[in-house]
């Protein structure tokens, strides 16, 4: 018969049979471990702040005058996913346009970050938000009223975008 | 006929054609701002410059051979604008070479000057010349460091068009509209130079019933729509052929479709039609007619219900009664495939000679240009299926009488509100039974005892016959529970991706029906089963058995942009389509 032996038990030396001094071993690299340094944070109580170069779920900058999007709607179609829904209304302002409804379904997005690189106006960008969590996919379509950030929150990713784009 | 070399191929171009002319039976766009085919040449954008040569011909009148072989040509000094030079035997021309690539170059810098490059804001980006020849026709690069000139970025030239003068490039193209085709010469350039810009009269307004064509031809966003403003982006509609329904012109339009709405209409070139043109009342009407207080579910009784049930109370109301008694008013609303189903169902089904359909015309209405005073797009459709009522049957005329001396107890409305009418609305509402087929609410859904919603033009496949007894196809743009599954329906990205948690996909999907169905369905009930499966099955009936549509079908509808009643053989020759703005990028 075409039987290919290659079993663990063969593969092993005799002392690795013989089982305790490996036990010896592994307790020895434990005992190690509990000397060094810990690395594990306590979250939630203890978070973690991302720097600049983060991407976390994509927000809009919110100005003194109100917000910069002028609902183009280039983020909506660049988005890979259809995360984004824009709908454009007129304003009297000098900016003509702005988004009427403006919508992110954060369960299709990807966090690609390409609606921050395509925006003309740099109104959509991404944030150090991580914490999405929801009970109800109708929760996790986030509006304007979630979405848009004031200006001052986002000086980092700001910056950084300004250094590295 | 003067025979031309373009960019290396040698065409036969009409006497007297320019150069641009010429190039679009060859198939080649030369780059234009400001020529229209539908308009006088005016020769100001400059864009079409090109580089126009003769061969050289040496003293003995032979043809001068260069270096390397070729036919030496002797190029003009100057470049020439291909939009006013007409072509003369042997002329040569470059459109792609370096001195005309040069030229265009110069023509968009100069252009984007003082363009304000406000694109994420203005409606025309995605379908805009000048966006789309800074890709294709520029380098990119500006020397302009002064200040742009600020203009009046919101000007009403009238009740329908919005006028930015910082977007304009001065082609005139509405000026020269304005003057030779919707004949209200309101516009003009005011000021020179880099201070020009478009205003109208003094006391004056520009709004000509054709107003917004300007709006479509102006080859950058200087001239919006006041009713769509930013409703949304070109891209995020999908476009379905259609034919507008608003008289029985019949022009060639678009429908701009998205979350299941009717966002925008544009005229499509048809030379044998409306040419480049449409009303305005042919787009502004049709929004509330199919986007608003539609039918959208069948109800017996005011009380709401299904398909199924309505069906077989309509039979049962059918059969209670004489087919004397009852009455069916068709409709020059419906297609000519709901025309000929309602003489199917009369004939056949219900086996009544009282059947007949209401004008609607409106003297007002009509003008010299497109407007006819008949506000229905098949009047000549109507009468060639014989939607009139036979052996002395009751028509639109004795219908009052007959139903106060209680000859006609019930009435088969489709597609009219007629107990709205003016003239016989009052007895109509006195009969015992009213099956009204509607797509939206009015007195006679108020009155009926079943209520059937139909679906509008936007949502079905079918033809209208105009009044030059040319038969149209048209495409479903929006979407119902019954046409879901039609193939090749077009749809924007967004409608055709969203799922049922998006929100964006949240536009009312009716569950109406096209009239021809509806009949149909009724006709099952009653236990004479007309067996119609699709609109196309229905016209293939049609041109089987109606001398007037043989030889025609869906195919060849399509291919020769309608055919003529009885002449379906005689095909036209098909006239070259200019289009003014590409959609891009395509969906
Ligand atoms: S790309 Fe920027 S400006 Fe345009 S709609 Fe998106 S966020 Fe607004
Ligand atoms: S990050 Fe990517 S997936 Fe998320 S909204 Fe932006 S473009 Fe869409
Ligand atoms: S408004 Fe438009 S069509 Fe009229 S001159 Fe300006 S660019 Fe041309
Ligand atoms: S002329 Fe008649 S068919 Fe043409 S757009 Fe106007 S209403 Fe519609
Ligand atoms: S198209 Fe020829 S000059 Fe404008």
């Amino acid at each position: 018969m075409n039987v290919q032996h290659n079993i663990e038990s063969e593969r092993m030396s005799f002392w690795e049979r013989i089982y305790l001094p490996e036990i010896g071993r592994g307790l020895a690299l434990t005992f190690k471990q509990m000397f060094k340094p810990t690395f594990t944070r306590q979250y939630p109580e203890e978070k973690w702040i991302p720097t600049g170069s983060y991407r976390g779920r994509p927000v809009l900058v919110l100005e003194e005058e109100g917000e910069r999007c002028v609902a183009c709607g280039l983020c909506s179609r660049v988005c890979p996913a259809l995360a984004i829904e824009v709908r454009a209304a007129e304003t009297d302002k000098v900016k003509e346009r702005y988004p009427e409804k403006f919508e992110i379904n954060m369960l299709r997005c990807i966090y690609c970050g390409f609606c921050e690189e395509v925006c003309p106006e740099e109104a959509i960008i991404m944030s150090k938000d991580y914490e999405l969590v929801f009970t109800d996919p109708k929760d996790a379509i986030l509006g304007k009223d979630k979405l848009l950030i004031p200006i001052a929150q986002l000086q980092d990713r700001l910056e950084f975008l300004r250094q590295y784009r | 006929m003067p025979q031309i070399i373009i960019d290396g191929q040698r065409i036969e171009a009409a006497a007297g054609a320019t150069i641009i002319e010429a190039a679009l039976l060859a198939e080649k766009t030369i780059p234009h701002f400001c020529w229209h085919p539908g308009l006088s040449v005016a020769g100001n954008c400059r864009m079409c410059l090109v580089n126009v040569g003769f061969p050289k011909k040496s003293p003995d009148g032979q043809p001068e051979i260069d270096s390397d072989g070729k036919i030496a040509i002797q190029w003009g000094p100057k470049l020439s604008i291909a939009c006013a030079t007409p072509v003369a035997d042997g002329m040569v021309i470059d459109t792609e070479g370096q001195r005309t690539e040069h030229a265009q170059h110069a023509i968009m810098e100069f252009l984007l000057i003082n363009h304000p490059l406000d694109c994420p804001i203005c409606d025309e980006a995605g379908q805009c010349k000048l966006q789309e020849y800074a890709f294709m026709h520029s380098n990119g690069k500006s020397r302009f460091i002064e200040q742009k000139n600020h203009k009046d970025k919101r000007v009403p030239l009238g009740p329908n068009v919005m006028f930015d003068g910082e977007r304009c490039i001065s082609c005139s193209r509405c000026i020269r509209f304005a003057d030779e085709i919707a004949k209200q010469p309101a516009l003009t350039f005011v000021q020179r130079g880099d201070h020009v810009t478009i205003q109208t009269f003094p006391g004056m307004e520009f709004d000509s019933p054709y107003s917004m064509n300007v709006i479509d031809i102006c080859p950058v966003g200087a001239l919006t729509s006041i009713d769509f403003r930013f409703h949304s982006r070109v891209w995020e509609m999908s476009f379905t052929n259609s034919v507008c329904p608003g008289c029985a012109r019949g022009c060639n339009v678009k429908l701009g479709i998205r979350d299941n709405e009717l966002q925008r209409i544009e005229p499509r070139t048809n030379m044998h039609v409306n040419e480049y043109w449409m009303c305005d009342a042919g787009r502004l009407e049709q929004y509330p007619y199919v986007n608003d207080n539609r039918v959208i579910e069948p109800a017996i009784k005011g009380n709401s219900s299904d398909w199924k049930s309505a069906l077989e109370s309509c039979a049962d109301i059918l059969k209670a009664y004489k087919p004397s008694e009852i009455m069916i008013i068709g409709s020059a609303r419906g297609t000519n495939e709901d025309i000929h189903a309602t003489v199917k169902f009369a004939r056949e089904t219900v086996k009544t000679h009282n059947i007949d359909f209401l004008e609607h015309r409106d003297p007002i209405f009509a003008d010299e240009f497109l407007r006819l005073a008949d506000r229905t797009p098949n009047h000549a459709g109507a009468i060639a299926l014989g939607l009139r009522p036979q052996d002395h049957g009751v028509n639109a005329d004795n219908l009052a009488q007959r139903i106060v001396q209680h000859q006609v107890k019930v009435i088969i409305a489709v597609q009219e509100d007629i107990v709205g009418h003016p003239e016989f609305g009052a007895n109509a509402s006195t009969v015992e039974h009213i099956i009204a087929i509607a797509s939206n609410h009015n007195a006679t859904t108020q009155n009926a005892s079943i209520v059937l919603p139909a679906s509008t033009y936007a949502e079905v496949e079918g033809t209208f016959t105009n009044v030059d007894r040319r038969v149209q196809l048209i495409e479903p743009a929006v979407t119902t529970k019954e046409n879901e599954r039609y193939m090749g329906m077009k749809m924007s990205r967004w409608d055709k991706l969203g799922a049922f948690n998006d929100r964006w996909t949240q536009g009312e999907r009716r569950n109406s029906r096209p009239t021809w169905k509806i009949l149909t369905g009724i006709s099952e009930a009653c236990g004479h089963a007309m067996k119609f499966t699709s609109a196309e099955d229905v016209f293939n009936d049609i041109s089987s058995h109606n001398q007037h549509f043989k030889g025609m079908n869906y195919a060849s509808l399509e291919d020769n942009q309608g055919l003529r009643l009885d002449k379906a053989s005689e095909t036209e020759a098909k006239a070259v389509m200019y289009v003014s703005h590409v959609l891009k990028p395509q969906v």
